[in-house]
């Protein structure tokens, strides 16, 4: 049986409210708040952190195949954005690392892809338009990670049915900040005779009928064509799962995935699951959950589900930070020189602590970040191991809040953090709020796009606060 | 380990320091040779009679020809040296050494730094190309780590603690009201050190030493040659400097509350100087008021103060200029600013100064006249962060023990 065998969702930590755009621009304001990518955050960088949840899940043992990474916002073309996230998560360099770049609909490519092989299939996305546009305000920002194998499947994939078909109904050349959409109705035409044919091609391979549907989700970013897909496809409304549009947004390419995800946080055994994505065209999959799904939602992590995730997020990012973060709006920088791009060889010899954080640990257990070839006490070379510290938690030692230093956000909050087991490490702080940050605070380990130099993404660690869940 | 230290040995026999400050119209050249030629000038000598050159700058130029192309030095050996914030006062180090080795009859120590030209706020530093993963926090930012812990450690809150960091900063200023060749010549309120803008942690940019331009030099000889030159030559006591493991960072055992790199040079320089109680002792000390918890924090790592005593202390006004050890009298890189290559230079200027009697305004009561029973004076640079630092310091003095 080849299915899900673990998963994880991640749902960056600011909202905006769309009360804010409404008025800051006079224009018509809807209701709710949208999930936005912090400032050090990109699409990659979403991927690690939604992949670090899905490798809680599954055993030491587990090795994928390949990782394929799906995006509409690539942070690199020509390079592979894939391998900074296999970097993060410190996988094999036996193993594959390959991008599904561009369209929405590389979501389910690289899906396809991964449960072909016993592979993670990581999508993810940020989503915005032009300022007071409907992009900008119904668009989220958020990724899913999915691990597939053959033993401990909590989600067998039973098939997929699919209709492809050349229209222009939403495109964007390359570069661009915003994409541009034909008149709405003509989508909807062109959607709608797809949904049923690709629906109907899964039900019929997998032997079922609609009603056998427990869970459905449907996604894309015509609005109006996911809005009428269930009712094509002969469902049970109930069936309808949370599209999160008053909540996150729309984040396209990852957006079924949260919402899969969401659904596999609280399923029950022998649940029939299906996936309609309208992305130039129709893909369907269908899921069955497995008994091995209760003791999967037994292990995580309470603070680590879509719902818990929602709740913990911040819903005060002002208009202006949004703009800001998202590069429509030029703000003054500090007097002060930019940060130097990361050098290549360097970051080359260094992949192990920049992207794993991995530090070195001597004979006397003194662990060092970064690693170290001598021992502080002893004198002694080269006596070390490596040890893992991303998924360490550690208490925050002394900080101060840096109002001079570069950035896109001032001010830096810089933390002298404590590992719990040793390790002690000065970084910067991130999702925190610099009036409420005191000694003692709790914090975990965050992947995150530093800055950016010369088109390199300086990808690296820093702290944020345990918000929720375990202490 | 051994260090035997040059007491008596070398002795300063002329000195020079440009005014420190926004020097539009200097360059790095016009710096360098105005203090060169005070130095000689208050030496009683020319340029072809000194044999070798110390140059200490971090970032105004790179090797011996900073120095040699403006002077128009007739092929002589010319050392540049770098050692953070302590590079003016390292360049006197090796220039006392190559003297004692008596290698050179005559030599000079000259620091320069042009701060202002970089458009900059603050001081930036270049780094070698890296990974990037390199913590970005600026110099105030990681010395503001200071202030938290202390308090923290010694029970002092946090209203109290900001009155001795303003009292710092309050009494520096007040010393460089007195002092023509400072950056900021005038007293500043108490009121208006404490309600500066916060620049990092609870550092207001008042806490924090300004940026300038300067150059400062000193003409060395052996002992035995001082009097050929001036009846008040100022002799060499001591030298230490100090570079650790940097491990503060790395080491939750690290409080932030000392820098062991301070504690280490000093007792090394003590040792070498012949020094058991440096409060009684010395007649003045210069030290490295980068941001007012440094000053703070050195009182107690230079043994000017017991462990968690020095902010009552300052409060009590010990360090003034009429206390019982005065504490940057000159005004301090507070006044000064700190171009780096200078201000070690500066510092030993001070020291020079007083010791002979020539401070003016600022004289310390009873020091630098014939009798004085106080005739050491001591001075401290440190650079990089707390936990991660180098550490100089120096005794000079107006008597041959």
């Amino acid at each position: 049986m080849t299915g899900i065998i673990s998963y994880g969702a991640y749902i960056p930590y600011w909202r905006l409210q769309r009360s804010t755009l409404a008025s800051a621009l006079g224009s018509k304001g809807a209701k709710g708040v949208r999930a936005v990518a912090s400032f050090d955050e990109d699409t990659t960088s979403m991927g690690v952190e939604a992949s670090r949840i899905a490798l809680r899940g599954v055993s030491e043992k587990y090795s994928p195949q390949s990782l394929w990474f799906a995006t509409a916002e690539p942070g690199y073309l020509d390079k592979t954005n894939a391998n900074a996230i296999h970097a993060a998560l410190s996988l094999n360099t036996s193993v594959n690392a390959f991008d599904c770049l561009g369209s929405v609909r590389s979501g389910v490519a690289a899906v396809h892809a991964a449960a072909g092989g016993n592979s993670m299939a990581v999508l993810s996305d940020i989503r915005t338009g032009l300022p007071g546009g409907n992009d900008e305000s119904m668009g989220g920002d958020g990724a899913a990670s999915f691990c597939f194998g053959t033993e401990n499947v909590i989600a067998e994939l039973l098939s997929t049915g699919t209709s492809t078909s050349e229209f222009v109904d939403r495109w964007r050349t390359p570069g661009e900040k915003a994409s541009k959409q034909w008149e709405e109705r003509f989508g909807e035409y062109a959607y709608a005779p797809l949904v049923a044919v690709a629906f109907n091609e899964a039900l019929e391979k997998a032997n079922l009928t609609a009603a056998d549907i427990s869970h459905s989700i449907f996604s894309g970013l015509h609005t109006r064509a996911v809005k009428a897909a269930p009712q094509s496809c002969g469902i049970n409304l109930d069936t309808l799962r949370d599209d999160f549009a008053a909540t996150l947004g729309n984040s396209g390419t990852a957006h079924w995935g949260v919402m899969l995800a969401n659904v596999l946080d609280t399923a029950q055994p022998n649940e029939v699951i299906a996936i309609v994505v309208l992305a130039d065209g129709v893909n369907v999959i269908l899921l069955r959950t497995t008994d091995a799904i209760v003791a999967h939602q037994k292990q995580q992590d309470s603070s680590l589900t879509v719902q818990a995730q929602i709740a913990a997020g911040r819903n005060d990012l002002s208009y202006a930070q949004f703009l800001t973060w998202r590069g429509f709006l030029h703000r003054e920088p500090p007097r002060r020189p930019e940060p130097d791009r990361p050098a290549g060889p360097p970051s080359l010899r260094t992949a192990a602590w920049k992207y794993g954080l991995y530090g070195s640990r001597d004979e006397s257990g003194f662990i060092y970040l970064p690693p170290s070839r001598v021992s502080l006490q002893s004198g002694s070379i080269d006596k070390m191991e490596m040890v893992r510290m991303a998924d360490i938690r550690a208490t925050i030692a002394t900080y101060t809040v840096d109002h001079l230093a570069f950035s896109m956000s001032p001010p830096v909050v810089a933390a002298v953090i404590d590992f719990d087991g040793g390790g002690r490490f000065q970084c910067e702080l991130t999702d925190v709020d610099p009036a409420t940050v005191k000694i003692g605070d709790r914090v975990e380990m965050s992947f995150r796009r530093l800055y950016t130099q010369d088109g390199i993404h300086n990808y690296f660690w820093k702290a944020k606060p345990v918000r929720t869940g375990v202490k | 380990m051994a260090s035997h230290g040059i007491r008596d040995k070398v002795a300063i026999i002329g000195m020079g320091c440009t005014n420190f400050g926004e020097h539009w119209n200097k360059s790095t050249d016009d710096l360098l040779i105005d203090s060169s030629s005070a130095a000689l000038a208050n030496a009683g000598i020319t340029l072809d009679d000194v044999d070798a050159f110390w140059l200490g700058t971090m970032g105004s130029g790179l090797s011996g020809l900073t120095l040699s192309r403006p002077l128009k030095i007739q092929h002589k050996p010319v050392t540049h040296v770098e050692n953070y914030c302590a590079t003016g006062s390292e360049a006197f180090r090796n220039a006392c050494y190559a003297v004692a080795s008596g290698a050179y009859d005559v030599v000079m120590a000259i620091g320069v730094e042009k701060l202002k030209d970089s458009g900059y706020s603050g001081l930036v530093v270049s780094a070698p190309a890296g990974d990037g993963t390199q913590a970005t926090v600026t110099a105030p930012a990681s010395f503001s780590l200071l202030a938290p812990a202390y308090a923290n450690k010694y029970g002092v809150d946090e209203a109290e603690l900001k009155d001795v960091l303003t009292r710092i900063a309050w009494k520096n200023h007040r010393n460089g009201a007195l002092n023509s060749r400072a950056q900021f010549k005038k007293e500043v309120s108490k009121e208006t050190i404490a309600a500066s803008p916060l620049i990092a942690g609870q550092l207001g940019i008042f806490d924090c030493s300004g940026v300038s331009d300067g150059s400062a030099a000193a003409i060395i000889v052996r002992v035995e040659d001082a009097h050929k030159y001036t009846d008040r030559p100022i002799y060499v006591k001591a030298l230490s400097f100090v570079a650790g493991p940097a491990a503060g960072p790395i080491d939750p055992s690290y409080d932030y509350t000392t820098f062991d790199e301070v504690v280490h040079s000093a007792t090394d320089a003590y040792k070498q100087a012949g020094i058991t109680d440096p409060r009684a002792e010395l007649a003045m000390a210069e030290v490295h008021d980068c941001f007012t918890p440094t000053e703070l924090v050195l009182m107690e790592d230079l043994g000017f103060a017991e462990r968690g005593t020095a902010w009552k202390e300052v409060l009590a006004g010990t360090y003034d200029l009429d206390g019982e050890l005065p504490v940057n009298p000159d005004g301090g890189l507070k006044s000064f600013g700190h171009p780096i290559g200078a201000s070690g230079l500066r510092m030993l200027f001070e020291c020079w100064t007083q010791l002979r009697g020539e401070a003016g305004a600022r004289q310390i009561p009873g020091v630098g006249q014939k009798d004085s029973v106080k005739t050491k004076a001591l001075t401290h640079n440190l650079g990089g962060a707390p936990g991660a630092c180098v550490s100089f310091v120096s005794v000079v003095g107006s008597k041959l023990d």
